[in-house]
């Protein structure tokens, strides 16, 4: 397999370091043969989106070279790379949402009738493709009225309009359904057969052993190793990626729930689409008790964590919490109830990068009495505060001055977490809460989760990692469609399987069964 | 209150909205193009005050209003790219990079007017030349209408025509697609190996042109000489317009001629009696109130737009 | 900032302002048939005698207002450029006092200066407001509002304060009680220099050691983390804007009463846009507010002696505070430098 006259392209000994200091990249060298499917593996941060970035020219490395076909190249932009037939599909979608699928596709290297634009010849290539590859796609819809799956067809449509011949997937699956990554697993082998070369990078392990021939492990910016997939197990692979094997598993023991703390009656939310992105639903959250919400995202989470943080508002219906209506509430007043929010989206809404740890974690009790003398604040008090978060929460940093920005992730989440957990909440709301961390943080963070359901804490845990929300949640309701299609009231009871027919709406449960999630 | 009806009603007013719209809405051309690329441009007033010097000394030397012309144009473009390459190339922002060429523009006309005309105020020394009015064969001669629509400075039409141009240029062509694309989703636009720096580039030096144009009339149309901040606010106010426009072409000339209308009135209202100073004011408060209301009416629409492309391009 | 950041930003800024004086230098010599005495002139004509070096004191004062004023409102991430119309407009809320009114000393210009900050605050608020409440742009408004500013002042000063006996077109003279007592003899050099020291000290501790500062800064780092975190953002932006443009109007306020027996100003006199500059160079730090004041009063004071006394436009000092702002705020000069310090501290 790995012999040498196969190889097609070859990465050698490549260092990245960031302008913030963190080194993507240290020496890893890179190969793959014509004609396979190549896996490449490794936690989030290990450096894998990096040394894509640097083979699609994105990014520049500070040592090493390319070897095309044994031909050392530069790769100084998307341009030169496309131009050496390769092409990238990216985690989040590079397109424009306004411009039709036609348009996206022959976005710059337009067909053209003299100087003018020929958008018939763009559909007709467009449609020609489409049927060729069997990736199948309306020319003329606009890009944004596209679901997820069918955005990610024109992303391969456009990288093989460019003629490339190496694709580059950079976690295709995250973002969908098991349908359509089975959709997807047929349409990459049907690629390779036609003779195109796939990385495929990820870091879910069934995938890798079903799709792939050779998998490279990378861990922090190294190359662990290269293998071929069926000499080696999930065991393995996941032992060189987390260089130990993988506690999953949470020790807790079983929840003693008590009185509700979260009210959710007959909620709709209509989102901006005038859709209802939450439609009719109702459930409670009780003190000592852990809920999980499963589901495929896009299918009403966000709008109702949104809601209930009081980030977004509601149409219908009632949320309590501690038995008050928050519908009026600020923010600010939501958080008074008790209320802490670990959000999605860490660098959008749970810091602000450029200021110093110390400042972000005094964000919400900034004016509480006991940081603040008359006007002033007390900055020792907010010094001894800090200290002794970093240290509870084991935030790995030169001092509580440094600016967040220059944290790893999953410090950045502890800093977080340490300011969301030490405010002695009633109501936990959880949003992604170990999303593209390190192991060992996310440990901790599941850890403490439980710690503060023993402690009295209501708990709504809203989670994409299916394992996640599985091994941590004491009940589960699943969400599709913006609505309840099932109450799991032991989380533990249910399997993979089951769960992701209610995820993928293809069995719901009753009204009556459901209703269960409400207590009163 | 009959001698502003009188005011308004007489063809001349209609003339003279026309005119005193031409600079905005180039300018306001500018603003769009730039807008759409995803660059703010606020350096459009130094680039009509650099270029409205130009021409003039340009024309007084060749004695070509058209080389004068030409060479404000040029100025424009230059100075577009000079944007570029601060907030593109050495990544000023682009809003301060942009106050930095405002500031340059405001005391460096006067230092070079000095320096060529000998004086800090006006350059009536120079025997710089204007751009010639056209007389449209047929149409001046229609009562009501002609005296409105005919005689203008070459300019004047060339603005409105360039409102097409634009329109064609934005949604016709792939330089078009290209700069639309860079705009709305650059990372997209970069993944297709569509440069984003290099149509940048390109949209803030025909934003400098068209800044040019405007500029150009100015000293060589509207009046016939260079004076020491004569652009006033008017790149500034052509930024408004397109962003009441709503970013578009069309949308961009109606708001123009909307400020050309309270422009056009605070002239003819002087004759009222009514305070100058009073009257200077009402193109800037028009302004505000205009932008006002059209983001009171747009920020439900905006809002959904940006929350869509939000969710397309980081889905 | 760790300390080694901050010492590459120090000698970052140090490199600009040579960097300047250079291009300020090779203007002179292109231009001027006297270069040498243009050129000595420019550089040492303020410290050639105390009546000029007071002249740099005085040239401070307005551009600590503004720099204050600016920092305190692009702390907030709001491009709101208001802050020359709020000095302007303040200047005149002062002179409509200082004209009419009948107060006792040391009262009369404390009303005259909270007065003029008043309308400061209502200037530089209303594109605050405008902002928060429909999200029309501060940036357009603020520009807008600073012609307003400029016309509807002039209105009122020709209209109700012009002295018609005076052969210029200015307002009659202050009462004697209104104006700031001088406090370096043979300058000009006002009580106003004290009030803006105090102003630094003020502003620094409001933005770095209060709650309310607090939140602007926060808000200006990153708006989404705020209201998330419970900040009541509308309140704080529209603070930070208000107290901004307090800041300008009295500064204006200060500037008509130090320095003038009457209203003279025709022209909107720029300190706000070169505010910018001073902000901008002091990265809207209060602290830094005063060196960054200095260096540009000096640089003027420096060309206009430089004007008075060769053929040396003093209008070039514009073109070299243009390329100033571009380079400090030009995120990539030095930036190969700092990612190699950056490297080479990782890798450690």
């Amino acid at each position: 397999m790995s012999d040498a006259a196969d190889v097609i392209l070859k990465m050698e000994n490549i260092t990245k370091v960031y302008p913030n200091g963190i080194i993507a990249n240290k020496g890893v060298d890179f190969s793959i043969t014509a004609g396979e499917i190549h896996g490449l593996v490794g936690e989030n941060g290990a450096g894998k989106t990096t040394l894509m970035q640097i083979l699609f020219g994105l990014n520049h490395p500070e040592k090493g070279r390319i070897l095309l076909e044994g031909k050392e190249i530069t790769i100084g932009n998307p341009n030169a790379a496309i131009a050496f037939g390769i092409g990238m599909v990216h985690q989040h979608f590079m397109l424009v949402p306004s411009l039709s699928v036609a348009e996206n596709l022959v976005m710059g290297v337009e067909p053209r009738k003299g100087v003018v634009l020929n958008l018939p010849e763009a559909v007709r290539i467009t449609r020609e493709l489409s049927e060729k590859y069997n990736l199948k796609v309306d020319p003329q819809a606009a890009v944004r009225d596209l679901p997820v799956g069918t955005k990610q067809k024109v992303e391969i449509l456009k990288a093989l309009h460019r003629g490339a011949r190496i694709l580059i997937l950079d976690e295709p699956t995250a973002v969908l359904t098991p349908q359509e990554t089975d959709e997807l697993f047929d349409e990459l082998k049907l690629l390779k057969d036609e003779g195109n070369t796939i990385i495929f990078i990820s870091h879910k392990l069934n995938e890798i052993k079903s799709l792939c021939d050779r998998v490279t492990i990378m861990r922090a910016g190294k190359n662990q190793g290269v293998f071929n997939v069926s000499d080696v197990s999930e065991q393995d692979i996941s032992r060189l990626m987390v260089g130990r094997d993988v506690i999953l598993q949470v020790e807790k023991g079983p929840a003693e729930p008590k009185e509700t703390i979260l009210k959710v009656n007959d909620l709709t939310i209509v989102n901006r689409f005038r859709k209802n992105a939450v439609d009719d639903i109702s459930f409670s959250v009780r003190k000592g008790e852990i809920l999980g919400i499963a589901g495929v995202e896009g299918n009403g989470q966000r709008e109702l964590v949104e809601a209930l943080t009081g980030l977004g508002k509601y149409a219908e219906g009632d949320i309590g919490i501690t038995g008050k209506d928050i519908k009026k509430l600020s923010i600010r007043g939501i958080r008074d109830l008790g209320t802490s929010h670990i959000p999605e989206d860490r660098m959008t809404y749970g810091c602000a990068a450029d200021l110093s740890i110390e400042m972000n974690l005094i964000a919400y009790k900034h004016d509480h009495p006991d940081l603040n003398k008359n006007l002033l604040m007390d900055m020792n008090a907010i010094k001894d505060i800090s200290d002794d978060l970093v240290e509870e929460y084991r935030i790995l940093c030169s001092s509580p001055q440094q600016e967040v920005r220059r944290l790893s992730g999953g410090n950045i989440q502890k800093v977080v977490v340490a300011r969301e957990f030490s405010s002695d909440p009633k109501l936990i709301i959880a949003d992604q809460p170990t999303r593209g961390i390190d192991v060992g943080a996310t440990e901790f963070i599941r850890k403490r989760l439980v710690t503060l359901r023993d402690d009295g804490s209501a708990v709504l845990l809203v989670s994409a990692d299916l394992n996640e929300v599985m091994e941590l949640s004491d009940s589960l309701i699943v969400m599709y469609g913006g609505k309840i299609t099932a109450y799991i009231e032991n989380a533990s009871s249910i399997t993979e399987e089951k769960l992701g027919l209610y995820m993928l709406g293809l069995e719901s449960q009753g009204d009556d069964e459901i209703g269960r999630v409400c207590h009163d | 209150m009959s001698a502003f009806i009188d005011i308004i009603i007489n063809p001349q007013f209609g003339y003279s909205v026309l005119r005193v719209s031409t600079p905005i809405l180039f300018a306001a051309l500018g603003a769009l193009i730039s807008d759409k690329a995803g660059v703010i441009n606020i350096a459009l007033e130094g680039i009509m005050l650099m270029s409205a010097l130009t021409g003039v000394i340009f024309s007084a030397i060749t004695g070509s209003a058209f080389f004068g012309l030409l060479m404000a144009v040029i100025v424009g473009g230059l100075v577009g790219l000079s944007l570029g390459y601060f907030s593109l190339n050495l990544k000023t922002d682009v809003i301060l990079a942009a106050v930095a060429i405002n500031m340059i523009a405001l005391g460096g006309t006067i230092f070079v007017l000095f320096l060529v005309a000998g004086d800090k105020g006006i350059s009536s020394s120079l025997p710089s030349k204007v751009l010639p009015k056209i007389n449209i064969p047929g149409l001046e001669n229609i009562p009501g209408i002609g005296p409105i629509f005919s005689g203008h400075n070459v300019l004047t039409y060339l603005a409105f025509l360039s409102v097409f141009l634009i329109w064609f240029f934005l949604y016709k062509t792939p330089l078009g697609l290209r700069i639309r694309a860079v705009g709305e989703n650059e990372h997209a636009a970069d993944s297709v190996g569509i440069s984003v720096i290099k149509t940048r580039y390109i949209a803030l030096v025909i934003s400098g042109v068209l800044a040019g144009f405007g500029g150009a009339y100015m000293s060589m149309g509207y009046v016939s000489w260079f004076s020491r901040d004569m652009v006033a606010g008017r790149g500034f106010i052509a930024l408004a317009a397109e962003a009441m426009g709503g970013a578009t072409p069309v949308g961009s000339m109606l708001a123009s001629l909307l400020f050309g209308f309270f422009d056009a009135l605070s002239n003819s209202l002087q004759l009222l009696k009514i305070p100058y100073e009073f009257v200077s004011m009402l193109p800037y408060a028009a302004t505000v109130i205009g932008l006002v209301i059209y983001t009171i009416r747009k920020t439900e629409q905006i809002r959904k737009i940006q929350e869509r492309a939000a969710e397309a391009g980081g889905a | 900032m760790t300390k080694s950041q901050r010492l590459f930003e120090i000698y970052r800024t140090g490199l600009v302002i040579l960097i300047a004086l250079l291009l300020s230098l090779v203007i002179i010599l292109l231009v001027s048939d006297v270069p040498g005495e243009a050129m000595k002139l420019f550089l040492t004509g303020p410290l050639d005698s105390l009546r000029h070096f007071g002249n740099v004191l005085e040239m401070m004062v307005p551009l600590l207002f503004t720099g204050l004023a600016i920092s305190v409102m692009f702390s907030a991430s709001q491009f709101n450029l208001g802050a020359e119309g709020a000095f302007f407009f303040g200047a005149i809320g002062a002179a409509f006092i200082a004209v009419n009114w009948n107060l006792p000393p040391v009262i009369h210009p404390m009303v005259a200066i909270l007065w003029g900050g008043i309308i400061g605050s209502v200037f530089c608020g209303i594109p605050g407001f405008l902002k928060i409440k429909w999200g029309s742009s501060e940036l357009v408004s603020s520009l807008m509002f600073n012609y307003i500013a400029y016309f509807f002042g002039l209105y009122l000063i020709n209209y109700f304060l012009r002295d018609v006996n005076a052969g210029a077109m200015v307002s009659y003279p202050f009462a004697e009680s209104a104006k700031l007592i001088r406090i370096i003899p043979k300058t000009r050099v006002h009580f106003g220099l004290i009030i803006a020291a105090l102003a630094v000290v003020f502003t620094a501790v409001f933005l770095h050691r209060t709650r309310w500062g607090y939140r602007i800064i926060v808000i200006g780092r990153n708006i989404r983390f705020a209201k998330y975190a419970g900040i009541n953002t509308d309140r704080a932006i529209l603070l930070s804007q208000v107290l901004g443009g307090f800041i300008a109007g009295a500064g204006g306020s200060i500037e008509v009463l130090g320095l003038y027996r009457r209203f003279t100003w025709q022209l909107l006199p720029g300190y706000g846009w070169t505010g910018i500059i001073v902000a901008i160079l002091a990265r809207n730090n209060p602290i830094y507010i005063p060196v960054a004041a200095f260096f540009l009063a000096y640089m003027r004071i420096g060309a206009d002696i430089m004007s008075r006394s060769t053929d040396m436009p003093n209008e070039f000092v514009a073109i070299i505070q243009g390329l100033i702002i571009i380079l400090i705020a030009a995120s990539s000069f030095l930036a190969k430098q700092r990612h190699k310090m950056v490297v080479k501290e990782a890798m450690l």
